[in-house]
C-alpha cells in the first residue's frame, strides 16, 4: 500500500453494477457451456446464431462506435473468412478447426492494403467504399471456379466428418466453437477498452479532434481496429459457414445477413457501449421470433424501426437505460483512487 | 421609446453560462458601444439579439415585439443585420456575390449594390475576385456591406477592429456615419476602447457576463471604465 | 470498328452514370450528406413511372413530366420531415437513417410490386440507331440520354453559378450559421436541395426503367455507380463526374466484352485504381 501523503493513485474499473454483471456473466457461460446436455439440435443452432450475429455485431460497433469507421461493407469479410475456410479445407488440405483462426489471420492480410484505399475516403463515403469492396470480393469469389463460381459449393463429407467421429459430436464442437468465439470477442473488447488503447478510443468516439490533440495518434488507432476487426468477423464468418456446409457468393457476402441485419442490432442496442450489441442480438432475435413469417414487411419494419431510434433515442435501448440509472454491466469505468480511498470529484 | 429593448437575459453555450441577466437599450439612430475584455461575454450578447443564440431568461423586444428565441433568419427580417465576428465571408461566393446575398431578402431601404460600393469604393474594383483574396480591412467591408444589404434598422458590428491595422480601423471608423446617418441604429462590441468611445454616444462596460458600468461615453471617466473593463 | 462501338456504348451509358452521380453529390454539397438510399430512389422513380404510364396510357418518356415534380416533392418531404432531423456533426445518424431508408424502400418495392423483372416500353425510338460513318452506329435513345444527362449537368451548373437561387445554396453550404444572418431558413434550402437532387433522380429513373430491365433489388449497385463516377471525377466538379461517369461506362464496356461475367468487376477496378494513385479524383475543385 502507498504511505499517506504520497501522490501514488490507480485507476479502477468496476462499479457495483459491473460485479453484478460479471457474476451474472460468468454464471451464464457456465449454463450455456452445458447447452449440449440440456438442449436439443435447435437449440444448439439458434444459440450457436445468435453468438455469431453477437460477435459481428460487437466487432462492428467497436469499429463505427468507437473508431467512429462506419462500414456497411462488412459482408466482405464474412464472405472472406467463409470462402478462405471452404478453400483452405478443400484445397489446401487444412484441417477445418485450424482452417478458421488461419482464415481470420489471412483475412487481417487482406485487410491491410485494403485499409489503405478506403483510408482515402472520408465519413459517408468511406461507408459506401467499404460496400464496393464487399462487392468485389463478391465478384472476385463468383469468378474462382474451384469454389463453384456463382452458385457456390458444399463442404464435403471427408471433411466434414474430420470435424469429429460422430454427428452430435461435430454439432457440440461447432456450438462450443461459437460460445469460446463470442466469449473471446466480448472478453478482447472489454480487455482492449480498459487498456490504454481502449482509452484512446474512447476519446475518438467522443470527439476526434480533441483526441489528436492530446497526442492520440488516430490514424494509427483506426488502422489497427479495421484490421482487428476484419479478422474477427472472419473468422465468424468462417465459423458460420463451417455450420451451413455450404457457400454461394450470394449468401456468403449478403448485405442483408451480415450488414443491414448487425446495423440494425446496434443500433436499437445502442452505438458505442459494449452492452449495446448485446441487448440488440436479444432483441432481434425475440423479434424474428415472431415476425420472421412476414418476409419483406419484417425487413421493413426493422428499417422503421431503426430509423424510429435515430431519430428518437440515438443511443439505443442500454443508451436510454444505463443513463437513466448509471449501469454498467463489464468493468469499463475510469476512477482515479489515491491510497485506496476514491477520490472525490 | 426604445428601438431595442433587452432586459435581464440569460444565454449559455451548452452548460457555461456567459450572460447574466444582462439588460441594454438602443433607442432610433442612436450609436451605442459594447466593451469588455475577452470572454466577457459581448459576442454572445449580439448572438442572442441575433437570434443565433435562444436566451433562458429575459426578453429582448425590438419595436415592442419579442424577438427572444426567434429564428436568425426571422429576425435578418424584422430589420437587425449582424456583421459577425471574424468577418466570415462566403468563400465559394466572389466579393459582389456576398454583397448580392446580403440582400436577398429583399428588405426595401436606401441601401443596394451601388450604394455600398460609394461607401467602400475599393470593393467595386475587385467585386469578382474570390472573398477570401482580399486582405483582412477589405474583407471586413464586405462584411459590413453584405449585412448593410438587407437594409438593417439596427446593425450590430462584431468586433470589426479585430486582426485589423490601426489605420484600416480608422478607415473603416470613419465610414461609420454615413451608416448611422441614414437612422440606422448601431450596437458596436469592440476590445478597442478608444475607437469605441469615440464612435459612440453610450457605453455599456460587460464584465464575466454582467453589465458593470453604462452611461455616456463623455460622461465616463477613464478610471471607472478600468475599473469595470478589468473588474479591479 | 467493333471496339469502337463498344466504346461508344460506354461513353453513352456514362452519361446515366453522371446522372446518379449529380444527385448524390448535389446535396453532399450543400448539407454534407450521403444518401445511402439514393440507387432505391432511383429504382422507386422507375417505379413510378412503371404506375403513372399504366394509369395514364403513355409513353414512358412523356411520365417524366408527372414522375419529376411527384419526386421532387417527396425529396422536399422527405428532407424536411426526416433528414433535417439527422443533420449535425455526429456521422451515424444520416447514414444509418439513410440506410434504414434504403431497406424500407427495397422492401416496400417489394411488396407492392414482388421481385419481378419490369421494363418500360417506349416504342420505336428504342430500336432507331442514327448510323454514323464506317459501321458505326448509335442508337437515338442511349443518344438522348446521354444530351438529356449533358443538358442536366450544364442547368445545374447554371443554377448553381448564375441564380440567386444556386447562390443560396452556395452560401447555406460553405455556412450554414452565417447563411441564418443573411436570411436564408436552412431547413428551407436543405428541402429544396433534396427535391432537386430527387428531381434528377427522378429522370435518371425513368430512363433506367426504359433502357434495361429493373426490380426492387437494383438500387445499391446504382448507388455504387453514382458514387464511383463522383469519387472519380473529384469532388465538387459537375463536369468531373460526366467524366467519371464516362470512364465507368466505358470500364464495364470493354469488361463486359472481355467476358460478360467481368462488367461489373471491370468498373469498380479502375474505380480503385483511380482511389489509389489519385483519390481526390481526375478533376477536383478545391473543396471545403
Amino acid at each position: 500500500m502507498s504511505a499517506p501523503g504520497t501522490s501514488a493513485f490507480r485507476v479502477a474499473h468496476a462499479t457495483p453494477s459491473s460485479r453484478v454483471g460479471l457474476a451474472l456473466f460468468a454464471g451464464l457461460i457456465v449454463i450455456l457451456a452445458g447447452a449440449p446436455w440440456w438442449g436439443d439440435r435447435q437449440h444448439l443452432r439458434l444459440l450457436a446464431e445468435i453468438y455469431a450475429y453477437m460477435a459481428l455485431a460487437s466487432l462492428w460497433n467497436l469499429l463505427a462506435g468507437y473508431a467512429g469507421l462506419v462500414s456497411v461493407g462488412q459482408q466482405a469479410y464474412v464472405g472472406l473468412g467463409a470462402y478462405l475456410l471452404f478453400a483452405l479445407t478443400m484445397i489446401a488440405g487444412v484441417p477445418p478447426l485450424v482452417a478458421i483462426p488461419l482464415a481470420g489471420v489471412i483475412a487481417a492480410i487482406v485487410a491491410i492494403p485494403a485499409a489503405a484505399l478506403m483510408f482515402r475516403l472520408r465519413g459517408h463515403y468511406f461507408a459506401i467504399g467499404t460496400w464496393v469492396m464487399a462487392e468485389v470480393f463478391r465478384l472476385l469469389a463468383s469468378q474462382v471456379s474451384e469454389l463453384g463460381g456463382g452458385s457456390g459449393i458444399s463442404l464435403p463429407i471427408g471433411i466434414v466428418t474430420s470435424i469429429a467421429p460422430t454427428r452430435a459430436l461435430r454439432e457440440f464442437t461447432i456450438y462450443w466453437l461459437a460460445l469460446a468465439l463470442i466469449v473471446a470477442v466480448l472478453a478482447s473488447i472489454v480487455l482492449l477498452l480498459r487498456s490504454r488503447y481502449g482509452l484512446a478510443l474512447t476519446a475518438i468516439r467522443d470527439n476526434e479532434t480533441a483526441a489528436r490533440s492530446n497526442g492520440v495518434n488516430v490514424a494509427r488507432i483506426k488502422y489497427a481496429v479495421y484490421v482487428a476487426v476484419a479478422l474477427g468477423t472472419a473468422v465468424v464468418g468462417a465459423l458460420i459457414f463451417l455450420q451451413k456446409l455450404r457457400v454461394s457468393p450470394e449468401t456468403a457476402f449478403s448485405v442483408n445477413d451480415w450488414t443491414a441485419f448487425v446495423i440494425f442490432i446496434v443500433v436499437i442496442g445502442g452505438v458505442g457501449r459494449v452492452e449495446g450489441p448485446i441487448i440488440g442480438t436479444i432483441v432481434f432475435f425475440v423479434l424474428r421470433q415472431f415476425l420472421a413469417d412476414l418476409g419483406s414487411l419484417y425487413l421493413l419494419m426493422l428499417g422503421a424501426c431503426a430509423i424510429a431510434v435515430m431519430l428518437v433515442a440515438p443511443k439505443g435501448l442500454w443508451g436510454v437505460i444505463a443513463d437513466r440509472f448509471g449501469w454498467q454491466l463489464f468493468p469499463l469505468a475510469r476512477r482515479v483512487e489515491t491510497g485506496g480511498k476514491p477520490v472525490q470529484r | 421609446m426604445a428601438e431595442l429593448s433587452v432586459t435581464g437575459i440569460d444565454a449559455f453555450y451548452g452548460d457555461f453560462q456567459a450572460l447574466f441577466g444582462v439588460s441594454l437599450n438602443v433607442a432610433a439612430g442612436e450609436v451605442v458601444a459594447v466593451i469588455g475584455a475577452n470572454g466577457a461575454g459581448k459576442s454572445t450578447l449580439l448572438k442572442s439579439i441575433a437570434g443565433l443564440i435562444a436566451p433562458r431568461a429575459g426578453t429582448i423586444a425590438f419595436h415592442n415585439e419579442a424577438i427572444g428565441g426567434m429564428a436568425a433568419h426571422a429576425v435578418v427580417r424584422r430589420g437587425i443585420a449582424l456583421v459577425p465576428e471574424g468577418r466570415r465571408l462566403f468563400p465559394s461566393l466572389s466579393v459582389e456575390e456576398n454583397l448580392l446575398i446580403g440582400g436577398q431578402l429583399g428588405r426595401p431601404g436606401p441601401w443596394n449594390l451601388a450604394r455600398v460600393y460609394t461607401l467602400f469604393p475599393v470593393l467595386a474594383e475587385r467585386k469578382a475576385a474570390p472573398s477570401q483574396s482580399l486582405s483582412g480591412g477589405q474583407q471586413q467591408m464586405v462584411a459590413i456591406g453584405r449585412a448593410l444589404m438587407s437594409n438593417p434598422l439596427l446593425l450590430l458590428c462584431d468586433e470589426i477592429s479585430l486582426g485589423l491595422a490601426p489605420i484600416v480601423v480608422r478607415d473603416i471608423y470613419a465610414r461609420l456615419p454615413m451608416v448611422s446617418g441614414e437612422g440606422t441604429s448601431l450596437i458596436i462590441v469592440e476590445q478597442d476602447i478608444v475607437q469605441a468611445l469615440a464612435a459612440a454616444r453610450r457605453v455599456y462596460c460587460l464584465q464575466e457576463g454582467r453589465v458593470a458600468l453604462s452611461g455616456e461615453a463623455a460622461t465616463l471617466t477613464r478610471e471607472a471604465i478600468s475599473a469595470a473593463y478589468f473588474g479591479v | 470498328m467493333e471496339w469502337l462501338n463498344i466504346i461508344l456504348q460506354g461513353v453513352l451509358v456514362g452519361g446515366l452514370y453522371a446522372m446518379f452521380a449529380t444527385g448524390l453529390a448535389l446535396i453532399f454539397g450543400v448539407m454534407r450528406l450521403v444518401n445511402i438510399a439514393h440507387g432505391d430512389l432511383i429504382v422507386l422513380a422507375s417505379y413510378v413511372a412503371l404506375v403513372a404510364t399504366q394509369t395514364l396510357n403513355v409513353n414512358p418518356l412523356v411520365s417524366l413530366i408527372v414522375v419529376v415534380p411527384l419526386m421532387a416533392a417527396f425529396g422536399y418531404a422527405l428532407q424536411r420531415l426526416v433528414l433535417n432531423r439527422t443533420l449535425g456533426p455526429d456521422l451515424l445518424p444520416p447514414l444509418l437513417v439513410t440506410f434504414g431508408l434504403s431497406v424500407i424502400i427495397q422492401n416496400g418495392l417489394l411488396e407492392l410490386f414482388t421481385a419481378d423483372s419490369r421494363k418500360l416500353q417506349a416504342g420505336a425510338i428504342e430500336t432507331n440507331s442514327i448510323h454514323l460513318f464506317g459501321g458505326l452506329a448509335v442508337g437515338t435513345l442511349p443518344l438522348i440520354q446521354f444530351a438529356v444527362a449533358v443538358a442536366v449537368i450544364a442547368g445545374l451548373q447554371a443554377l448553381f453559378y448564375r441564380t440567386a437561387f444556386g447562390r443560396a445554396f452556395r452560401a447555406t453550404s460553405d455556412d450554414p450559421e452565417v447563411a441564418r444572418l443573411v436570411g436564408i431558413d436552412n431547413r428551407h434550402v436543405f428541402g429544396l436541395a433534396m427535391a432537386l437532387s430527387l428531381a434528377v433522380v427522378a429522370i435518371a429513373g425513368v430512363f433506367l426503367a426504359v433502357r434495361a430491365n429493373f426490380d426492387p433489388s437494383i438500387g445499391p449497385a446504382r448507388l455504387i455507380f453514382g458514387f464511383e463516377a463522383v469519387i472519380m471525377g473529384g469532388l465538387g466538379s459537375m463536369w468531373g463526374m460526366l467524366a467519371g461517369g464516362i470512364i465507368l461506362g466505358v470500364a464495364q464496356a470493354i469488361g463486359a466484352q472481355i467476358d460478360p461475367g467481368w462488367q461489373l468487376l471491370a468498373g469498380h477496378i479502375v474505380f480503385l485504381i483511380v482511389l489509389a494513385i489519385r483519390p481526390e479524383g481526375l478533376f477536383p475543385k478545391v473543396q471545403g
